[in-house]
């Protein structure tokens, strides 16, 4: 069950004649290094000039050269305060409550500080799932020590003071002799900042406030606001949720703001035998589709179709025959079976960017009466509308707007239509924008407003109905910036500090007599409002629904049968829905929202038609990848470093195309022999418009006739470091903004290297790393059955390999003190990638770029492999194969065996967390020829890296890969010109982490500071340990809970039930290694309703 | 010549004499002053006790007055005699101010305001709980006549030292030239004898030849080249290896820093705690470089040190007030308040560990309970401060074996301590038995 599936990393595995896989497999490189060739090439040899006397002579000059500067040590100064601040100590962190509202991300965070430098981002537990901070967010505090901000406001390309930038603008907005002043700005549901709008339209009047999201959920806010009458989202809580339908929406990534996995994994854990079903129906590989029990692949088209089928199926509702393909049509109606059966349990969620789409959602919700679903707690974090934006743009190039005020945008980058706002920016008499970088947009405006970091503002988001933020400075702005904020006090002439503002606008119209001091403490302020409605939500929304629920249900008619002939209906399921058409009408009369479903769907409706019987096409799906979000990061090594979860391709966005797709292109991608992946170009174009080229990834799990391609890359402005300017932008192809465009692919020439990591580290043809197993077996089978313990022949008697008699090993007594133990559910772990961020940033782990990326030379100390594998277990194929009957029709055994023969058309995905398992019997400890790496008594594994003399031996002999060599010096070193290379970059840096030099091995050290200062701080309390006290970054990281840390050696801890759990194992048990670091078994639920 | 030095003598006789007497008649006089006051109480408040008089200034006055120079508040030596001299007022005004100084400036009186206005409308805290003998012992200790240092006596000292070593070169050079002298006369004696000799043809003996010479005996055997050789290799390498092992080791570093700064007035002659200054040695694992505020909560008040002090400082070469007025020049303080202009003070730093040897102060200093001396050595007693221990990993682990952890009244030892003097038998147990030797406790 659990160890007879067999897991693949790449396509490339699946091909039983690649050479290369098996040659990884047992090897570190694929070919074999020519040493003995270079040794005996005489000619090479004597031909060089350098000859081997030369050489003594130059090593021996060298060594007494730097014995002899070794002598004089430096002088080292040492500074003290000149007045200490009384909250500072130098050595103590100090932690402050903040939120980052980039425009992408909103989330409620800690920030760790050292001496008055930030230099870590935590979650704040105070503010539950809007507290959890994503890659991004753990990766946005290096872009406070971006060295190439706009430090101070500028005029064209010169600087100019802030008094010169205030009377100038100011002079310039009195003299606009009635024309427009818009404001162009990204979502910030800021109550005072529109406060200070609104102030400002007092002031200037024809004034125009447009809000624009780079990524937009337009349909989404147009749907809800039809509805219920507030331009947000609904909210989800998906721990409510026992049934998830998704149809296309990645709700464990970006989808709609982002924030809801951690209330989604709380249910994926089994618990008394019952965890939560995800079904997702999706084209593009996404995480939540990896996380999902069953993920059926369609292309968006057909997405439409199963969205409205499966309301059909569901409401009873018919709207008619759609022609799906036979699989296809049975998953969606499986889907509706187990949703009716689970009825209030279960949620439909979608990311289709259609109005139609979106509204049917809704209903559906509504319908089921989903406990998961609040709509009454809108979400505020997006707040964009196309149709603004498009009218701006137009009203620009005709020249109607006199001053256009940018703040948090970059509008020429992620633009479909940038050219045409570029001319028009042009024709404005003042353009201003609030930037930090001189980027796309900003260096084609008038003046830069350098604008500060969040880390440097102070501020307050409404993130969601009733739920406040607040956003407070950690470090006085490094450079001359002002927040727009201040600037639009400037403007108005108010006078005083944003921060004065602040406060008592918030003691006015927020706090309602609650401390204005703790909600900063806090970073977050909930209003006693909202905590009311929170209580009583499901009853109001019950009632809201019976009172809604027959005009509504009429106007979903209309949207059902807009979609349903979007997607091919018969005419005479038309005539059937003519009366609700009519109602449809008189619905939407009222609304701007309404208006536009019409207009929309008739759109959508042709080009979903042509799709659908054409069958050809293809379709593109434009996404957000989990490290680079909107792009707005770009410049951020971490972020590009960083493995996407699905491709584990870092430096680089792709298109990914399903194998079918790309042997009929003739697109290919194959590894080379420094086992780097290379990859076809493609050319894509979208309406015949001019084609971009991108580099092809084939994608195991993507919809036939469907393409991906994400967004935030090709960035080219001067904001960016050269290496920075990675991938191609995406936006160019987001006509109308629709994330779904129909496209036309061919082979370009030409062959693109890619820096992926996933067949990096051989782990010597010890591919059963993973074990998993199904809910039904999970719950009526032992444990031996689904997690045995491996057994190794004693005296030809089977003996548990952890059995102390076939140890190599004395066993070391740890029973006192502490003895510490990591814990990774792979139930909960959805692949997010914040861990390997905070461990970056906690430990000083250096990117190397994009070319040592491809060597296999990545340091991060925690990487998150992903393992496809079939479908089906063995048994069940038997069961299928047995089944066959005859050579053709739908049991044949030729189109079955086809069928068989291809896992990549739709695998099953498990993630899995590997840093350094601190194996209690550790292989790399015994090799170490210098004793650099020795156990503690606390179960780590220590590494003294100044002890190192860089053998490697370690490495090779550890079976799980996880230790990194420096292979140069990354650190002050010109060719690595990342963030360790500039003073500024370096503040960055964690001072209880050394950095470490070239030649020494590294690894994970299970955050050996973190554990110790916490024993520190008990010991200068007098005190114990608590359970959860202990935290490593990554743990500390994950807000799926699917990494707990503590010491097994306190019987009454988290970790202590964990150990003992059925599902618990250890990777490569049969190796004896005896970890550290304890898994818990994968259950998916694929018990069919 | 021989008088004079006689008259001298005389002088010096004489001034002895004069100081004992005076001496004497001053202690028989404060004694029965004393009696006096003892048994008395009819004694008019004009008299006072400048001794009493002097620690109530101390503690109460000094603060904001200094004897001579203005502070926060006016110079007070003589002060009852020159507000009498010039201004006319008398004692009972003066009271009547240090009791209450703001209801005397609200009640009109002229000069209160102008002195008030003077300093920077800086209130005098009130003192009712002065009693007019206390005012009167406090007046009667302005009024003592300003001691001038004793600076002269030393100097003359250093001068006779250095006399003393500029007659020794003296001798010495004579010495050589001496000897000098006496090889030259050997050599022409030998050479006139030899001419001699030669004139009447007498045969000089000369021992030459027939017995090798030593080294090349010594050459020519080859044991003793071979043992020689490598008792020669054996003592260079123990010589380089020590060098080597020096490398790195700034045992005894002293370098001179901005501000002459005296670990032996602050923490030996004051008695200062270490950790008054070095605050953050209690929860950081940085001991702190205090920040120039903390030095100025003494510094405010303490702009000279005391003559004596100052005399001590002559011997290190450092005139110990021009090092408080670099702090003050640092931290921008013009002598009644802060300019702000302010500058750092760039300390050289003494005990550098390497980036990857992590320490903590705190855990030693307040969880071990090490005293600072154990490490830093007698700062009480250094002058200027310097690198007392090697910073070693070899003296680390040693103190490692050796000292035991303080589990007493600490409940995070309680458990693991019973368990693990259990385990190794022993009723105390060390820091590398609670696995301080690991090597990842120390290096991350």
């Amino acid at each position: 069950m659990s160890s007879n599936k067999k897991y693949w990393k790449s396509v490339e595995e699946l091909n039983e004649n690649s050479s290369i896989v098996e040659a990884l497999q047992q090897n570190e490189f694929v070919e074999p290094i020519p040493t003995d060739e270079f040794l005996g090439d005489k000619e090479s040899l004597e031909s060089s000039s350098t000859s081997r006397r030369d050489f003594l002579k130059y090593v021996g000059f060298s060594t007494a050269a730097a014995s002899l500067a070794a002598c004089e040590g430096p002088v080292i100064k040492s500074i003290p305060y000149i007045v200490q601040p009384t909250e500072i100590i130098p050595g103590v962190a100090n932690y402050y409550a903040t939120t980052i509202a980039d425009g992408f991300d909103f989330t409620s965070v800690l920030v760790k500080t050292r001496e008055g430098r930030p230099i870590k981002i935590e979650n704040n537990t105070e503010a539950g799932a809007s507290g959890i901070a994503n890659a991004r967010v753990n990766a946005s505090v290096l872009g406070l020590y971006d060295n190439l901000r706009v430090k101070s406001p500028m005029k064209g390309d010169s600087k100019i003071s802030w008094e010169t930038f205030m009377s100038e603008t100011t002079s310039k907005l009195n003299g606009l002799n009635g024309k427009a002043i818009v404001f162009l700005t990204q979502t910030l549901p800021s109550p005072s900042t529109n406060k200070l709008i609104a102030d400002f339209k007092a002031k200037y009047g024809n004034v125009n406030h447009v809000v624009y999201d780079a990524v937009s959920e337009s349909a989404t806010l147009d749907a809800y606001q039809a509805k219920y009458g507030v331009r947000g989202m609904a909210n989800y809580d998906f721990s409510k949720a026992k049934t998830i339908v998704s149809i296309g929406a990645d709700f464990l990534g970006d989808w709609q703001g982002g924030g809801f996995e951690s209330a989604y994994a709380k249910k994926r854990i089994p618990e008394d035998g019952k965890m939560s079903r995800h079904i997702q129906f999706e084209s593009n590989m996404s995480l939540s589709g990896a996380n999902a029990d069953k993920r059926v692949p369609l292309t968006p088209s057909q997405q439409k179709i199963a969205l409205a089928k499966l309301y059909s199926e569901v409401t009873g509702n018919s709207a008619g025959g759609a022609k799906l393909p036979e699989g296809l049509d049975a998953a969606v109606k499986a889907a509706a079976k187990e949703i009716s059966k689970a009825g209030s349990n279960a949620v439909v969620v979608t990311g289709i960017q259609d109005v139609n789409a979106q509204t049917v959602v809704l209903e559906l919700n509504t319908y089921l009466k989903s406990k998961a679903f609040d709509p009454k707690t809108t979400i505020k974090t997006r707040q964009g509308s196309d149709k603004a934006v498009m009218q701006l743009v137009s009203d620009m190039k005709a020249g109607k707007v006199g001053a256009i005020i940018m703040n948090g945008v970059n509008p020429i980058y992620t633009l479909p239509n940038a050219s045409d706002f570029s001319e028009g920016l042009a024709k404005t008499e003042l353009s201003i924008a609030f930037s930090m970088k001189q980027d796309e947009t900003s260096t084609n405006c008038q003046y830069i407003a350098a604008a500060p970091h969040y880390l440097e503002s102070w501020g307050d988001i409404e993130m969601k109905a009733g739920h406040y933020s607040m956003m407070q400075p950690t470090i006085r702005p490094l450079f001359d910036t002002k927040q727009f904020q201040e600037v639009l006090m400037g403007w108005t002439d108010k006078s005083g500090s944003y921060r004065d503002f602040l406060k008592s606008y918030w003691t006015i119209n927020i706090l309602g007599g609650a401390s204005f001091n703790k909600a900063v403490q806090d970073g977050v302020f909930v209003s006693s409002s909202a905590k009311n409605g929170g209580n009583s939500s499901s009853t109001s929304i019950e009632t809201t629904t019976a009172l809604k629920d027959k005009k509504d249900r009429t106007f979903l008619g209309g949207v059902i049968h807009d979609v349903a002939v979007g997607v091919g209906i018969k005419d005479e399921d038309k005539d059937e829905y003519v009366t609700n058409t009519t109602a449809t009408t008189v619905n939407n009369g009222g609304s701007v929202a309404g208006g536009s479903v019409s207009a929309l769907s008739g759109g959508e409706a042709a080009r979903a038609l042509a799709s659908s019987a054409k069958g050809s096409a293809m379709e593109l799906l434009l996404y957000t990848k989990t490290g680079m979000g909107d792009g707005q990061q770009a410049n951020n090594p971490w972020l590009q470093e960083f493995p996407d979860p699905i491709t584990r391709t870092t430096w680089d966005n792709y298109l990914t195309v399903s194998q079918a797709d790309a042997d009929r292109l003739e697109l290919k991608n194959w590894n080379v022999a420094n086992g780097g992946l290379n990859g076809s170009y493609a050319k894509v174009s979208v309406n015949g418009a001019e084609a971009i080229t991108v580099p092809v990834i084939i994608q195991p799990g993507q919809a036939k006739g469907s393409v991906g391609l994400s967004f935030g890359f090709g960035r080219t402005s001067k904001g960016l470091k050269e290496e920075m300017k990675t991938g191609v932008n995406a936006y160019p192809l987001y006509q109308n903004f629709n994330s779904v465009q129909n496209v036309t692919i061919e082979k370009a020439s030409g062959e693109h290297e890619f820096a992926c990591v996933q067949l990096h580290n051989t782990l010597m043809g010890r591919g059963d790393i993973i074990k998993e197993t199904t809910l039904e077996v999970f719950n009526t089978k032992d444990k031996k059955h689904w997690n045995a313990v491996p057994v190794v022949s004693l005296n030809h008697i089977e003996t548990p390999v952890t059995s102390p008699d076939v140890d190599l090993w004395d066993e070391f007594d740890r029973s006192i003190g502490h003895h510490f133990n990591l814990s990774i559910d792979l139930n909960a772990c959805t692949g997010c990638g914040a861990c390997v961020i905070a461990c970056h940033a906690e430990n000083n782990v250096p990117v190397v770029g994009k070319s040592e990326m491809r060597r296999s030379r990545d340091m991060h100390w925690l990487r998150i492999d992903r393992y496809y594998s079939h479908q089906d277990t063995f048994e069940s194929d038997d069961a299928k194969k047995d089944g066959f009957s005859g050579l053709f029709g739908d049991n044949g055994s030729l189109g079955g065996f086809g069928e068989m023969e291809n896992p990549a058309e739709n695998p099953q995905v498990a993630f899995q967390p590997v840093m350094c398992q601190h194996c209690n019997h550790a292989p790399c400890e015994t090799v170490c020829p210098v004793a650099a790496t020795a156990h503690g008594r606390q179960g780590q594994n220590h590494m003294a890296y100044n002890r190192c003399v860089g053998t490697r031996y370690c490495a090779n002999n550890c079976p799980y890969k996880v230790r990194r060599f420096n292979w140069f010096l990354y650190n002050k070193n010109d060719e690595f010109d990342y963030y360790m290379n500039d003073d500024l970059g370096r503040m960055v840096l964690n001072p209880d982490v050394v950095v470490r030099s070239r030649g020494v091995m590294e690894k994970c050290s299970m955050c050996i500071q973190k554990t110790q200062k916490t024993i520190l701080d008990a010991k200068r309390d007098g005190r114990e340990v608590k359970d959860g006290e202990f935290q490593t970054a990554c743990s500390a990281a994950c807000g799926n809970g699917a990494m707990v840390f503590g010491d097994i050696n306190d019987k009454e801890s988290k970790i202590s039930a964990l150990k003992e759990d059925d599902r618990m194992y250890h990777l490569l048990e049969y190796v004896g290694t005896k970890p550290n670091v304890i898994y818990q078994t994968k259950v998916r639920n694929t018990s069919k309703a | 010549m021989k008088k004079s030095y006689q008259s001298l003598e005389d002088n010096s006789t004489y001034y002895m004499k004069q100081v004992i007497y005076r001496s004497l008649t001053s202690r028989i006089v404060s004694l029965c002053f004393a009696l006096l006051l003892a048994f008395s109480t009819s004694l008019t408040a004009q008299e006072g006790d400048p001794v009493n008089g002097k620690s109530l200034y101390n503690s109460n006055c000094a603060a904001c007055h200094k004897l001579d120079k203005p502070m926060t508040g006016p110079a007070l030596r003589n002060v009852e005699a020159r507000l009498a001299d010039e201004q006319g007022l008398d004692r009972e005004w003066l009271s009547a101010w240090i009791r209450n100084s703001s209801s005397l400036i609200k009640s009109g009186d002229a000069y209160a305001n102008k002195i008030f206005n003077e300093y920077n409308g800086t209130p005098m805290t009130p003192f009712p709980q002065l009693s007019d003998q206390d005012i009167s012992d406090i007046l009667a200790y302005t009024a003592e006549e300003k001691k001038e240092p004793v600076v002269v006596e030393s100097n003359t000292n250093e001068g006779a030292s250095q006399q003393g070593g500029v007659s020794n070169d003296i001798i010495l050079g004579a010495l050589a030239l001496l000897f000098g002298l006496l090889a030259m006369a050997l050599v022409l004696v030998n050479r006139t004898l030899n001419r001699f000799a030669k004139a009447k043809d007498i045969e000089v003996f000369t021992a030459q030849e027939k017995r090798t010479p030593l080294w090349k005996a010594f050459v020519q055997n080859q044991f003793l080249v071979l043992v020689t050789a490598i008792i020669f290799l054996l003592a260079s390498g123990y010589f380089v290896y020590g060098y080597f092992m020096q490398v790195g080791v700034d045992q005894g570093y002293e370098p001179v820093q901005p501000i002459h700064y005296s670990h032996r007035i602050h923490a030996g002659d004051n008695g200062i705690d270490c950790k008054y200054c070095h605050s953050s040695a209690r929860v950081s694992k940085t001991s702190g470089i205090p920040s120039l505020n903390v030095c100025m909560n003494c510094h405010k008040s303490i702009s000279e040190v005391a003559p004596e002090t100052l005399a001590e400082g002559t011997e290190y070469g450092v005139d110990y007030n021009a090092e408080i007025q670099k702090l003050y020049d640092a931290v921008g303080w013009d002598g009644t308040g802060y300019t702000g202009d302010s500058k750092p003070v760039k300390w050289i730093r003494i005990h550098n560990l390497p980036d990857f040897a992590y320490f903590n102060h705190s855990q030693h200093v307040e969880v071990g309970g090490i005293e600072c001396q154990t490490c830093h050595g007698p700062v009480e007693e250094m002058e200027i401060m310097y690198q007392n221990a090697p910073l070693t990993m070899g003296w680390c682990i040693n103190c490692h074996r050796e000292t035991n952890v303080k589990v007493k009244d600490n409940e995070y030892y309680t458990k693991i301590h019973e368990e693990l003097s259990k385990k190794y038998g022993v009723e105390q147990l060390t820091v590398a038995q609670m696995g301080g030797l690991e090597c990842g406790k120390c290096h991350y």
